[in-house]
């Protein structure tokens, strides 16, 4: 195995792309080393990606926050505006495994490893966050939720890094959450995980809504229909109910290691209406 | 498979070690230096035994390669006394006994430490969910709580 | 908050009941203390085991040649490397084992019988050479249907792990062979008659899930072997000795050719009771000419080293409507894994052993399955038959309408009681342990929403054994003290103490170690609770014998009959119509004379330690249950035991609240997943579940004292009781929060939801 650690994102995309075995970007190592450890990948090369400026730093601009995909999660708590702008998205990438864990793992590897259960890709879906992409063709931005297809599969072509997030500029009243479902208090791969991002209007209703949901399918989803139950309602019961309704409805599990597939919906259900809840009450102090 | 040869600086030393790509910091720490107080447990970032700090950030070593060391600071529970005076969370883990096998003792002194550095008044909910990547089967958590507790209380002199 | 230790006399020891630092503690924070896989030697080799990916195969060749021909390849070995054992029980901890049964499961022979059975072993200059050699032995298996439920595996027609395995204890023998490999019945009385006179009779079956002993310290060795065939052993075990005796027996060597080391010890809770690593590092050893170090990858620690059972039990208790338990029957299906030797038999044992019931009867099973063979696990079998007896007695207290303390205090078992496995019990603390949780602050503690309280009680009997102990008086008057039982928490921090009790010095005076197996006599394993009780009454004994030739060496400068001459304040001095005859002398100053009055001063103890005597304990839990995810949180937990008299009280401390920890895991999460193939889906800590700092609360203990007759200080084995409550304790918590009853072990989420939706169908569930 060889180890390569470029320092320009061009030099990153040339060794990967010109890669005739396996190659795998490096980032935080902490599903790869671990599937390297269990025989589970056995790369040719790795390309360490944490030298790369861009990749390594949280800018904003214009209220447009473009986040490294190389960040860790402890640095995106540590950044001294990003915990009050978006809550939710520093939330679930801080509950990605242990402090250990969030030291090293970023969400740029965290959504590449291709787990539908990742903890911080259903906050950036909801955030609408989009991937920056850079390949030997350029340049271009794909909404998170386009990001993974399947367990493992991702829509990058060949040569393909995630350089950055973008976050969108917020609007007044709004507010985003994460919660995540596990049978112990920390250290668990969510059973099901919640994202939600939600406007609020002067009168108290909701104007605008993002829903997605971890772990429940073979990738992470955007929960339209869930969206559609907040908007115009002031999250009162009835409107809970149908969101709860339309989360659990979106769930089409893919095994039942963490939990039966009817568990999974109602905890989805319950999980979207106390994500939503924590996202209204920001969203209305904001 | 050739070996990279890599600087860092470790509890303060420089050292130098030449290590594979695919092994990990913690087998160089343990194999190349010698340094067998950071335990492997599990080899899946599970257990927190294996816990350093990288440039004053809190991490599994077993989820770092060494190649990745290069250029860094890293502190092991061989530094964390001063001397023969030991740091106040050893100090303070003996006299709660809040070791009963040990391996997992390294690890926890660290990680404490590295809370401590950052939050010098934790609650005890804050130490437990900091702790919670150092797992522990002897104690039941109860007495290493109370000596970070106690720890962090003596160094901020209250 | 810790409540102060509990005894009904005043404090008459200087040393013995307060916490001083451990002796072996600045190793222990710094990481300069060795456990197994610290230690390397010059030259040593990397060994590594081939596995069976199969639940049952029949092995039909084993093709090594080519994994040998790979350069840095020095050694491998499979079956043919171990000597045949004819079929031999012998005493292991609290269970027994078979060496017919050893020798396989270190080394597969006719069969693989478990997925992560070990078939072959090699020896090479790196991991990553072993690794590929492993992979170039080539191993012809022939598949065979597996069987890995204990009730399956009990029904004619299952696939039999053993052809020649016929059911012990039925009159007459089978002539079939199958996988119940033994059954066990113990009780007196009368159940039937027992029954007829019952106001209430409750019946429920339970099962529980194979849980792993989760210490945080993968199983690691390295084995030196010369050419002259001395065999030095480093390893982290529980017992030096019986690795020893194992390796020896594996490998048809003298025992006096092998001498193990005691690493320190990373956990073992009766896990490293057992040889896994050890012969096999040590046949690649001879083989290589070299040292081979062996380490286990936190997968092989739970595809191959012993979990405990899982279980299927059914209990049966009827009582008057006043309390009074008059029938309680139980039976167990325990399933052992793949060689016979589950913990049933304490299991039996323990079930009803906190009462005094007339009439009881217990029956059990001992059930082989396609799984690792179990290990000993912490009051071995007793956690799994007493959390159905503790749910049921709760059950009944609910029937009749009676506290459930008062219930228990109503059929506690005394002194004088006779257990239903036989014995008649000396003085035991379980009235002492249900009347202080009685007036404990946590019994009264107001509920709040969603929470509910359950109590459960606990017994284990504990162990003495063949211990050996040597005392030596240095030069200058201080003291080396070698013990034999390894330390797993603590025991050489009570033996400083009782030594510097006994002698009357301080305890930074006497420097404890663990010696090695050529040090010391034969010293039985840790394990049953015995290191504190057996090698304490040992050290005690060596104490008194350098006492009593201080004194006599004393007598001998002062030209006095030996009986005159007492020991006292660290020193020796006249005594009776002699006293003040002759300045008394410090043990520095008898220290300096020794040499000329007689030689050295040692006192070496060898005894067979008898009295051991049970711990009892009452735990209470209080839990939180989220009613729409069914996830319960424990936010409260008080464990109250008789330690019979607590030597170093933050040590004791320490084993209840590990225990507890230990029971709630395999209360609320901690299982072996395995799919329909046989195979174990969840061999880490990711996905086997041990609570972590911030699933537990405080755990709040009390320390009884009704001290052990039969021991100097009265000391009883604390370490394992305190695993036997909390799974019942939680369950009755639970029951109490919820209305629903959980029999199914672990109550993890999602079986909690649904039981719970259930109930509420019903128009039964409290929540």
């Amino acid at each position: 195995m060889r180890y390569e650690a470029p320092s320009s994102l061009e030099q990153a995309v040339g060794l990967l792309a010109a890669a005739t075995g396996d190659a795998r970007v490096l980032a935080g190592g902490t599903d790869l080393l671990v599937q390297m450890r269990t025989d589970i990948l056995n790369p040719e090369l790795l390309i360490d990606i944490k030298h790369i400026a861009e990749l390594r730093e949280v800018k904003e601009e214009g209220g447009v926050f473009r986040i490294g995909a190389a960040v860790t999660g402890a640095e995106l708590k540590e950044h001294p505006r990003l915990t009050s702008v978006w809550p939710g998205v520093v939330e679930a990438a801080n509950l990605i495994g242990s402090t250990q864990i969030q030291g090293r793992a970023t969400m740029g590897g965290n959504l590449c490893n291709g787990s539908p259960a990742a903890d911080s890709v259903p906050a950036l879906i909801a955030a609408g966050a989009k991937a920056s992409v850079v390949g030997p063709n350029g340049r271009r931005e794909i909404a998170v939720e386009d990001v993974m297809l399947a367990p493992r599969k991702l829509s990058l072509t060949k040569g393909e890094i995630i350089a950055s997030f973008v976050l969108p500029a917020k609007a007044k009243g709004s507010a985003d959450a994460y919660l995540r479902f596990i049978p112990r208090t920390e250290m668990d791969i969510a059973v099901v995980g919640c994202g939600i991002a939600l406007t609020v209007d002067a009168n108290g209703a909701v104007s605008h809504a993002r829903v997605a949901l971890g772990a429940v399918a073979a990738r992470p989803l955007l929960v339209e229909e869930a969206a559609s139950a907040l908007i115009g309602s002031k999250l009162e019961d009835a409107a809970l109910r149908i969101l709860d309704a339309a989360a659990g409805a979106a769930c089409k599990p893919i095994d039942d290691k963490r939990g039966t597939k009817e568990y999974l919906i109602k905890v989805a259900g319950v999980l979207a209406r106390r994500t939503a809840a924590i996202a209204y009450e920001r969203a209305r102090k904001s | 498979m050739a070996k990279h040869h890599i600087t860092a600086t470790v509890n303060g030393d420089p050292v130098e070690f030449l290590c594979e790509p695919q092994e990990t910091l913690l087998d160089a720490l343990r194999d190349q230096l010698h340094l067998t107080g950071t335990k492997e447990g599990c080899s899946t970032g599970d257990c927190g035994a294996c816990s350093v700090t990288v440039d004053d950030r809190l991490v599994c070593s077993c989820l770092m390669l060494g190649v990745e060391a290069d250029g860094k600071s890293i502190r092991t529970i061989e530094g964390m006394a001063q001397g023969d005076e030991l740091h106040p969370l050893q100090q303070k883990f003996l006299e709660h006994a809040a070791l009963q096998c040990g391996i997992c003792t390294p690890g926890f002194l660290v990680a404490a430490k590295a809370l401590l550095d950052k939050k010098p008044d934790p609650s005890e909910t804050e130490v437990r969910y900091w702790l919670a990547g150092n797992l522990c089967r002897c104690t039941g958590y109860d007495k290493i709580v109370r000596a970070v507790l106690d720890a962090a209380a003596e160094l901020r002199g209250a | 908050m810790q409540e102060k230790v509990k005894d009904g006399q005043s404090s008459e020891f200087q040393v013995v009941g307060t916490r001083p630092v451990r002796p072996d503690g600045a190793d222990k924070v710094t990481g300069r203390a060795k456990f197994g896989a610290d230690f390397s030697l010059p030259g040593q080799l990397v060994g590594k085991v081939l596995r069976s990916p199969h639940p049952h195969a029949r092995i039909k060749s084993i093709d090594v040649s080519a994994a040998l021909r790979l350069p840095g390849v020095k050694a491998v070995v499979c079956r043919d490397d171990f000597i045949e054992q004819p079929s031999e029980f012998i005493p292991a901890g609290e269970m027994m084992i078979n060496y017919r049964d050893v020798v396989r499961n270190v080394m597969a022979r006719e069969k693989a019988l478990y997925e992560g059975h070990a078939i072959a072993a090699v020896a090479a200059t790196s991991a990553v050479i072993a690794k590929e050699a492993l992979n170039l032995i080539k191993v012809d298996y022939e598949v065979l249907p597996h069987v890995i439920d204990v009730v399956e595996a009990m029904l004619p027609g299952a696939p039999l792990l053993h052809e020649d395995l016929f059911t012990a204890g039925v009159e007459p023998a089978p002539k079939t062979a199958s996988n119940v490999a033994k059954r066990l019945e113990i009780g007196h009385g009368d159940i039937a008659a027992g029954f007829k006179q019952a106001d209430v009779v409750v019946e429920r079956a339970f099962t529980t899930k194979p849980v792993h002993q989760g210490y945080i310290e993968p199983h690691a060795c390295i084995a030196s072997v010369s050419e002259d065939g001395q065999a030095d052993v480093w390893v982290s075990t529980q017992g030096h000795w019986v690795v020893r005796a194992h390796c020896a027996r594996l490998l048809g060597w003298d025992i006096g050719k092998v001498r193990v080391t005691a690493a320190e010890i990373g956990g073992g809770f009766g896990g490293k009771t057992v040889v896994y690593l050890e012969p096999i590092a040590l046949a690649l050893s001879k083989k290589a000419r070299r040292p081979v170090k062996m380490v286990m990858t936190r997968e092989e620690v739970f595809k191959a080293s012993g979990p405990t059972s899982g279980a299927h039990v059914r209990v049966k208790i009827g009582a008057k409507q006043d309390g009074r338990i008059v029938a309680a029957e139980a039976e167990l299906k325990y399933q052992a894994g793949a060689f016979a030797g589950s913990p049933v038999q304490p299991g039996a044992m323990c079930a009803y052993a906190p009462y005094d019931i007339e009439n009881v009867k217990v029956v059990g099973y001992d059930v082989v399955t396609n799984r690792p063979k179990v290990a000993a696990y912490r009051a071995p079998g007793g956690p799994i038959s007493e959390f159905g007896v503790e749910s049921v007695i709760d059950e009944i207290a609910g029937t009749i309408g009676m506290d459930p303390i008062e219930l228990r205090l109503k059929n506690a078992a005394k002194q004088g009681t006779k257990a239903a496995y036989g014995p008649k019990f000396g003085p035991i603390g379980m009235v002492e342990t249900l009347e202080a949780a009685k007036t404990h602050a946590h019994w009264r503690t107001p509920l709040g929403k969603y929470q509910g309280r359950g109590v459960a009680s606990g017994f284990w009997f504990n162990i003495g054994g063949e211990t050996s102990v040597s005392l030596s008086l240095n030069e200058d008057g201080t003291l080396s003290l070698t013990a034999g039982t390894p330390d797993i928490g603590g025991l050489r921090a009570s033996l400083c103490m009782m030594a510097a009790e006994e002698l009357g010095v301080p305890m930074d005076k006497i420097r404890v170690q663990i010696g090695d197996t050529g040090q010391l006599g034969y010293n039985f394993l840790t394990g049953g609770s015995r290191s504190t009780f057996s090698s304490g009454m040992a050290t005690v004994e060596a104490a008194r014998e350098v006492m009593k030739e201080a004194c006599k060496r004393a007598a001998k400068l002062w030209e006095l009959p030996e009986d005159a001459v007492e020991y006292g304040n660290g020193g020796v001095r006249p005594a009776g119509p002699n006293a003040g005859k002759h300045t008394p002398m410090t043990l520095k100053e008898i220290a300096g004379i020794a040499g000329k009055t007689g030689g050295p001063i040692v006192g070496y103890a060898r005894i067979n330690a008898a009295g051991a005597a049970p711990s009892l304990a009452t735990h209470i839990a209080d839990v939180e249950v989220d009613p729409e995810t069914g996830k319960v949180s424990v936010i409260r937990y008080t464990a109250i035991q008789d330690a019979g008299r607590a030597i170093h009280p933050s040590y004791v401390e320490g084993q209840y609240q590990g225990g507890v920890a230990q029971g709630i895991g395999w209360a609320l999460n901690e299982e072996y997943i395995y799919g329909d193939d046989g195979k174990l889906q969840n061999p880490g800590f990711l996905d086997y579940r041990v609570p972590v700092a911030s699933d537990l609360p405080m755990i709040d203990t009390v320390i009884v004292e009704v001290p052990n007759p039969r021991h100097p200080y009265g000391v009883r084995g604390v370490g394992e009781t305190p695993i036997v409550p909390p799974m019942a304790a939680i369950a009755n918590a639970v029951a109490n929060a919820t209305g629903v009853r959980f029999t199914d072990l672990p109550m993890s989420p999602p079986k909690v939801l649904k039981a719970l939706d259930e109930a509420r169908a019903k128009g039964t569930a409290k929540l």
